[in-house]
């Protein structure tokens, strides 16, 4: 009876999951849409894997997933197969051109952008079927705060949130870590700054956030919440043209600004939120 | 103008035109024209008397102009028809199949752009007892009197539709939900001030109830979904009373006026200029948009 945004008053609030395993599960998301979230997914995964780690993405996106169109890929099988039981999650695991794999939504996932039970259950088997499998699951999540995204968002165990230096999306990304906080006690979120302008203006802005944030967000005095700087991306004319080509541009110009930035987020994650490698 | 190639899938063509709303993407001309020859096509092989009809019942020119060629003309004829198929012939808005169309296409700008749009559905009160009261002919005028007021009331961009019996539907693209209480605040008091002429003796006081709903920012929702939450709230507002409005309030991110003055000091700062020259600010609007985007953009 809604469009995912509102529940009916009668549905019990959903469970507070336990987080999935330190550092495996990390959802990509944002405030507001069209400020890279899918672009900073596809190449995150193809740069921690010339790393050498294992990565799935998984379009977690459900009512407008475009990963296929950015990664130039026709799935037969997708996760809209997987949860109406006509394939095994397997059989819906592509390979996309980066050396990562990925799950894609498919077009048939927008009767899913309602946050059924049945939809929250199969999430959640899908992603404990798939930590087992890979070092790290991207999940490419959708914007704002409704609550398909903070559903996703509840089950990963980093959140990295894809912000461009513009008041309307930082306001929107503002809005949502304050959700995440008041919500579901989140204690970080990693800002990653794309379409960077200026070198150092990130973790301005990261700064500048937590400032907002520790005055207007309520936390616990011994567990306060700390917004962390990931990474900038910089506007890089690079970036446009692997966009218009349907080309991933970790594969073609992995050394131009945007690329040797994103190599440094995954860096940055290897160091800080990843689990060591034994 | 862009030309999107032959060989994307029609996936991909949806998905460049929601990226570039902008763009009047075309199929290249020469396909059309191996798909289409029309060039043994004569006028006098047509038959054409039911579209001159139809066009002419909805008083439109269906003459050929002495200067006006064959292909012209058709094209006139077909432009009329297409325009006939879209309108309700009572009222002269959109009909329920335009509707669902313009519908359709709001919901793919929402998912993509987050553009507010706000869906209004309008029914009138205690329609039947006009209709038992007066007659079919009265109930006619109260519709189209209304259609009028409501068309009257919106924005050229807007479209009004005459969605059933006596209800009708509003989109309004663009929309902020500040906005929306007030614009069907408005309609509905435009109507009941009407004075409805359905006799030489007698006018109708006529009310309205009005249910809305945004569709769900960055949200791929379904016609059927966002009409069925409007519907709802248009049962709301019935069953409280009639002559009312109850409108679905998106789920709002709540940002005061000081946490936007707050979040913004690194513009003054300068993420253009220098952290020394608080003149080179963007300046910004009541809610913290910058009032000249490419002062930033660099």
């Amino acid at each position: 009876m809604n469009d995912g945004l509102i529940l009916p008053a009668e549905t019990p609030p959903a469970p507070v999951l336990p987080l999935k395993p330190a550092g495996k599960v990390l959802a990509v998301t944002s405030g507001k849409g069209g400020v890279g979230k899918t672009f900073v997914s596809a190449n995150l995964a193809a740069a921690l894997a010339r790393r050498g780690h294992r990565v799935l993405v998984l379009d977690a996106d459900l009512g407008l997933a475009n990963l296929d169109v950015v990664l130039n890929l026709q799935p037969k099988l997708t996760l809209h197969d997987v949860f109406t039981g006509k394939a095994r999650i397997e059989e819906a695991i592509l390979q996309a051109p980066g050396g990562f794999s990925v799950l894609l939504a498919g077009s048939g996932m927008v009767e899913y952008s309602r946050l059924t039970a049945e939809v929250r259950d199969e999430f959640v088997r899908i992603i404990d079927s798939l930590v087992p499998r890979f070092d790290v699951v991207l999940m490419d999540t959708g914007a704002g705060i409704s609550d398909v995204v903070l559903f996703a968002v509840s089950l990963a165990s980093e959140v990295l949130m894809v912000a461009t230096p513009e008041p309307t999306s930082l306001t929107d990304a503002y809005a949502t870590i304050k959700v995440l906080v008041g919500q579901q006690q989140r204690q970080t979120v990693q800002l990653i700054v794309n379409q960077s302008t200026r070198p150092g203006s990130g973790q301005a802005i990261t700064n500048q956030l937590q400032q907002v944030l520790d005055r207007f967000v309520g936390t616990d005095a011994d567990r306060p919440f700390r917004l962390l700087h990931l990474g900038d991306i910089p506007s890089d004319p690079e970036v446009r043209q692997a966009i218009m080509r349907r080309q991933l541009m970790m594969q073609y110009t992995p050394d131009c600004p945007a690329g040797q930035a994103m190599t440094k987020l995954a860096r940055t994650l290897e160091k800080t939120v990843l689990p060591a490698r034994t | 103008m862009a030309q999107m190639p032959t060989y994307w899938s029609p996936r991909l063509r949806a998905h460049a035109r929601s990226m570039h709303p902008a763009h009047e993407f075309q199929v290249p001309d020469s396909t059309v024209a191996q798909s289409l020859d029309f060039s043994s096509v004569s006028l006098q092989g047509l038959q054409l008397e039911d579209a001159r009809a139809l066009l002419k019942h909805d008083a439109q020119n269906i003459q050929q102009a002495a200067d006006e060629s064959g292909t012209a003309y058709l094209q006139r004829l077909i432009n009329g028809l297409c325009d006939l198929s879209l309108k309700d012939p009572l009222t002269g808005l959109s009909n329920r199949r335009h509707f669902h169309a313009v519908l359709e296409r709001s919901i793919d700008g929402v998912a993509r752009s987050g553009e507010s749009v706000l869906l209004l559905l309008v029914d009138i009160d205690h329609f039947k007892s006009i209709n038992d009261n007066h007659g079919h002919l009265a109930g006619d005028q109260v519709l189209r009197e209304i259609a009028g007021c409501l068309a009257h009331c919106l924005r050229p961009m807007d479209t009004v539709a005459r969605y059933g019996g006596e209800e009708f539907a509003i989109i309004l693209p663009s929309c902020r939900p500040f906005f929306g209480r007030t614009v069907a605040e408005r309609i509905r008091q435009a109507v009941a001030a009407l004075s409805i002429r359905v006799s030489p003796l007698v006018t109708l006081q006529v009310t309205i109830s009005i249910g809305g709903a945004y569709a769900p920012e960055w949200v791929r929702s379904t016609t059927d979904l966002w009409i069925e939450r409007a519907d709802q709230k248009l049962y709301r507002a019935k069953s409280a009373g009639r002559n009312q409005i109850c409108l679905d309030q998106p789920q709002e991110l709540s940002v005061s006026a000081e946490e936007k003055g707050l979040l913004f000091g690194h513009l003054a700062l300068g993420e253009t200029g220098a952290p020394d020259s608080p003149s080179r600010a963007t300046p910004l609007d009541a809610e913290g948009h910058p009032l000249r985007e490419s002062t930033y953009e660099a």
